[in-house]
């Protein structure tokens, strides 16, 4: 059996197939995979937050996209992925509560996703499928086997993107 | 300013008395309103590292209902009322008079009474705090949600999450004589809230 490495929040997993990468329980936070389909190398990475401008030095940078993208990304080109091969799924960035007054911080799923697209933007990697917003919950793995990302929900059933 | 306060033991006991006493307020609320005993264990108050939070309710992927309160005046705050998803149902059918087992999903009218249940239980506790600290704390309306815990626990961590990488929990467990209820209890004050509290306490 193919082992399950665990990607807790705010932390990040790298990797090579047989081994598929999962992450429980995504709110607003986002599982951003990277994947070279040629070496079968691959990342997963759970963000809490867009930005670390306003983090303290002794901050984990896993927990925000700009900090925690280049780390991962650092990680699998060491593993022997190649940059230009790369490619991004990503899931997660739900408004868990609705409030009539939502402040920014409640709608942070959103600013997460735009966050996590730019930075990968930047970097010069394409994000190929995403699955983003909503209300509720999710699982997220990806397969190093074949790139394939499921997304488990509660009440929506689970989908390969 | 930091808010990895080094708490001496003296002002980690006294927020665990007013937790104590808040939690007791509450269920005793609880306690009459499904006319059962409710029990609870002394409340923990702890600063957890940001991404262990959700194992405390069975880890991340456990489905729970949420019903979740911002707490608004000097020393802001969030309220979560966490409970499996058995719980919650089980509450349902003791609010609504039905024979337990009936519920098996909540429709409006079941998410409002539990969500009156979660207004009921803050109102309690924070008037303990009141008691002790004379800092008025006030809840907004609640908004609840039934899913993944990890995901449900998203929406105070990343509040905590700006700040620092420590979560200050005030944490009770509620648990019902028949064990049909169990519910986690969680006051997450903002950082910076937690040093007006300490300083309202008064103890240095």
């Amino acid at each position: 059996m193919a082992d399950l490495i665990k990607v807790g929040m705010a932390d990040y997993k790298v990797g090579r197939s047989p081994s598929t990468l999962i992450s429980y329980g995504l709110g607003s936070c986002i599982g951003v995979s990277l994947y070279d389909p040629q070496t079968k190398i691959g990342g997963l990475l759970h963000i809490m937050l867009p930005d670390s401008t306003q983090a303290r030095a002794s901050d984990n940078p896993a927990k925000f996209a700009d900090t925690g993208i280049p780390l991962m990304l650092n990680d699998v080109i060491a593993l022997g992925a190649s940059k230009s091969r790369l490619v991004a799924k990503l899931a997660g960035g739900a408004q868990m509560f609705a409030f009539a007054n939502a402040t920014d911080i409640m709608r942070v799923g959103n600013r997460n996703a735009e966050a996590v697209k730019q930075i990968l933007r930047r970097n010069g990697i394409k994000v190929i499928a995403e699955d983003t917003g909503g209300n509720y919950g999710r699982t997220v793995q990806i397969d190093l086997n074949n790139g394939a990302y499921k997304v488990k929900t509660i009440d929506r059933g689970e989908k390969e993107i | 300013m930091t808010d990895e306060f080094n708490l001496s033991p003296i002002q980690l006991d006294a927020l665990r008395e007013i937790g104590n006493i808040g939690a007791g307020n509450s269920a005793t609320a609880l306690s009459q309103i499904i006319n059962k005993r409710i029990d609870m264990n002394v409340p923990k108050v702890a600063f957890i590292p940001i991404e262990d939070v959700p194992d405390l309710v069975g880890g991340p992927d456990t489905i729970v209902v949420g019903i979740f309160l911002r707490v608004y005046g000097k020393a802001p705050s969030n309220i979560l009322f966490l409970m499996p998803q058995h719980s919650a149902f089980y509450l349902v059918d003791a609010l609504m008079g039905r024979p337990h087992g009936t519920t098996k999903a909540l429709d409006e009218m079941d998410q409002s009474a539990l969500m009156e249940i979660g207004n009921i239980l803050s109102g309690a506790y924070l008037n303990a705090f009141f008691n002790f600290t004379h800092i008025s704390m006030l809840p907004s309306i609640p908004a609840l949600a039934m899913d993944m815990a990890g995901a449900i626990l998203n929406v105070v961590l990343v509040q905590l999450g700006q700040m620092g990488d420590q979560a200050m929990v005030i944490e009770t467990e509620f648990l019902a004589e028949d064990e049909g209820i169990n519910g986690h209890f969680f006051l997450v004050p903002d950082p910076g809230s937690l040093g007006t509290l300490i300083k309202a306490v008064g103890v240095e």
